[in-house]
């Protein structure tokens, strides 16, 4: 990887981490309502595993915590931002919110509030490419309390038995709100649970981009070349709680220390730095940039952004322009038949 | 015009629809080598192959999920649930993604499925293959939801329901796949909204959708061999509902009979009952009656299961409540 991509991934991991806690702060002031899961933390997993994808290709679909994969698929972040805000001009359009940003323009097929439902959404994806014949994959992340749905199990099945081009992404972040996995997980290795579906899997650190990077590259690989699905395990940590109310009453805080010493952003800084690739004071005017774009066009651009129009509710229920081959009505010479 | 069975209906739906684009297939528990529970795919799989004619594990909610999202990247899959009794599996994928997603995305994603499942009472089948639900999609807004009553709109209707854009449920019935209708040689749709008079009326308005539209019609043979004028209204597509039909008849006959296979209880009738208020209370001679099934899971037993299901009789004895002629 060349110094100018280190550089560019470097700035992408503290844009992520300062929209996150900037919408915490919108959060707090009441500007962003319902649930909001910040990504603070796992930065490295998604940045990495999308960064060796080919975005606005290949399909990405996630759950709930989805910002972050929105925006390194191609989702611009102040439309994200504006759904977060609720505006008529974010991905969803005011209607989805943290929770629900969508952008098929570059294949992001959403999130979702169903712990698990994306699974069997990805490996439908993955059949319609592999029906279609193009050379896309479909990449479903999802954490490590989904793997015990049954969607986990049926799903796996079919994509197997069927050699769907599918990538999952588990992001193994050791808790379900605050269940800590082995807790609900008979198996705590979360690669080692697919075994029985003959799909191959591995176990890689999730706070170091650069193994986050090289371990994608090569289950991409594989999905790509036709070999049917991979699992692919990264070991990571969040940083704040689950949800905007979560104390973390339910982790140490010797056990937080010990992670955050592992942050992301700061492995790969301090690598750049050894590397002579950046100084101190670059990264200091990179995080000032950041905080820039993200105070004058990412923010300023949601506040600024009108509110869906009310009149509208009734929008995108069903198609609104629907044929009337097919949708009717009935003609007079329909009837008495 | 010839006369075909329903199940033909819908496998001819099946093969024009296959034909015409690619991008159609159909997926479900033993509809491909083994040509479907009640032949609706027969044929099929030799004719379009293992990757078109998909047999799915018995995963409803896992295979459901994979056509919708096939279904978001461009396919039209027709997802065959096996009875509607095990549609309740799916209900996540169906109820909490397919329906929502069109609106939760502000319209930039859709999902264009089809899920047919068979819903109705067939013989002594007991309460865990009985269960008609209809009631359930319904109220489920981000759908489609319809009722063939016969070949015709078996056919037309399916083909229709591949076309359309929004997730569409087709709920058949498992008494009906080998009763006969006419459908026209040429290729035919039938629209997923509106409902039909299948027999015009004066004297009182017998509503039916699916299966009890025919108890309706034999209760309005019987009717007007006792000199009473029966309007027949089937449904057709419970959602969108067509209100406008439902108040004109009603204008006319100012007496209205609903009939369902199903439970009561927030059930069609309610619903039919309540627009009818909404649109036109002061048409009504008399309070509408429903006529419906008994309020227990459904018993096994022949004479219980008689009982528990309503019949054209009921719908007769129903009418004649409304007439004043009991
Ligand atoms: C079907 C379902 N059950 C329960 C919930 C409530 N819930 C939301 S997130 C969550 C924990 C999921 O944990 P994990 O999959 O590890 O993802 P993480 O939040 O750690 O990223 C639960 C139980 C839900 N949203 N959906
Ligand atoms: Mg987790």
């Amino acid at each position: 990887m060349n110094v100018s991509d280190q550089k560019r991934l470097l700035r992408e991991m503290i844009f992520y981490r300062r929209f996150e806690e900037r919408s915490f702060e919108a959060y707090m002031e009441r500007k962003i309502g319902g649930f909001l899961h910040l990504y603070s933390g796992q930065e490295a997993v998604a940045t990495g595993v999308l960064e060796m994808a080919r975005c606005g290709h290949d399909y990405v679909i996630t759950g709930y915590r989805d910002h972050v994969h929105a925006m390194k698929a191609g989702a611009p972040a102040r439309e994200v931002m504006a759904e977060l805000y609720g505006k008529v001009t974010g991905s969803s359009r005011g209607r989805g919110g943290s929770m629900h940003i969508f952008d098929p323009t570059v294949n992001f097929m959403g999130g979702y509030a169903l712990v698990g439902q994306p699974f069997p959404l990805a490996a439908g994806l993955a059949l319609a490419c592999k029906h279609k014949g193009t050379d896309q994959i479909a990449i479903c992340f999802l954490g490590d309390g989904a793997n015990n749905q049954g969607t986990f199990h049926e799903t796996l099945n079919m994509a197997s038995l069927w050699k769907l081009p599918v990538l999952f992404v588990c992001e193994n972040n050791l808790y379900a709100i605050g269940t800590r996995i082995d807790r609900s997980s008979a198996v705590t290795d979360q690669y080692k649970r697919v075994g029985a579906y003959n799909i191959p899997s591995s176990q890689h650190d999730g706070q170091d981009i650069d193994v986050v990077m090289t371990a994608a590259r090569d289950a991409i690989a594989h999905v790509r070349g036709g070999k049917g699905p991979y699992f692919i395990e990264f070991m990571t940590y969040r940083q704040r709680g689950h949800s905007m109310s979560d104390s973390n009453a339910y982790r140490s805080k010797e056990e937080e220390r010990k992670w955050l010493e592992r942050d992301p952003i700061n492995i790969y800084g301090d690598r750049l730095k050894k590397a002579k690739v950046l100084t101190d004071a670059d990264i200091a005017a990179m995080e000032k940039a950041v905080l820039d774009e993200i105070e004058n066009e990412i923010v300023r651009f949601a506040e600024e952004s009108p509110e869906p129009r009310v009149e509208d509710l009734n929008l995108y229920c069903l198609d609104d322009h629907p044929d009337p081959r097919w949708i009717g009505p009935l003609s007079q010479g329909d009837h008495n038949g | 015009m010839a006369e075909i069975a329903y199940w033909e209906a819908i496998r001819r739906a099946h093969d024009e629809e296959l034909a015409n684009d690619r991008m159609v297939i159909a997926m479900g528990e033993d509809i491909g080598v083994a040509g479907g529970t009640y032949k609706a795919t027969s044929g099929l799989y030799q004719k379009y192959g293992p990757d078109r004619i998909i047999d799915t594990p018995i995963s409803e909610n896992s295979y459901t999920g994979i056509g919708i999202g096939a279904s978001m990247a461009g396919m039209r899959p027709i997802i065959e649930i096996m009875s509607i009794n095990f549609a309740l599996l799916a209900l996540d994928t169906l109820i909490n993604a397919a329906a929502k997603i069109r609106y939760m995305s502000g319209g930039r994603a859709s999902c264009p499925i089809v899920m047919r499942t068979p819903g109705g009472t067939a013989h002594q089948l007991a309460a865990q293959h009985s269960a008609r639900l209809a009631r359930m999609f319904m109220s489920t807004p981000g759908l489609r939801v319809v009722t063939p009553r016969g070949p015709l709109d078996a056919y037309g209707m399916l083909k229709s329901a591949v076309r359309c854009n929004d997730p569409v449920i087709i709920i058949e019935h498992e008494s009906m796949y080998n009763m006969r209708g006419e459908v026209p040689d040429q290729e035919t749709f039938r629209p997923l909204e509106g409902a039909e008079i299948v027999r015009v009326g004066t004297d009182v308005t017998l509503i039916g959708y699916n299966y009890s539209v025919h108890l309706c019609l034999a209760a309005a043979e019987k009717l007007a061999a006792m000199g009473v004028s029966a309007e027949v209204l089937d449904l057709r597509a419970l959602r969108p509902i067509d209100r406008d039909t439902i108040r004109r008849s009603v204008e006319k006959t100012h007496k209205v009979v609903i009939a369902e296979e199903d439970e009561a209880t927030v059930g069609v009738g309610s619903e039919i009952i309540s627009i009818i208020i909404e649109e036109c209370f002061f048409a009504l001679d008399t309070q509408p009656v429903r006529v419906h099934a008994a309020d227990v899971p459904v018993p096994y037993n022949r004479q219980m299961e008689k009982a528990a299901i309503p019949n054209a009789d009921d719908v007769l004895a129903a009418a004649l409540k409304v007439l004043g002629r009991v």
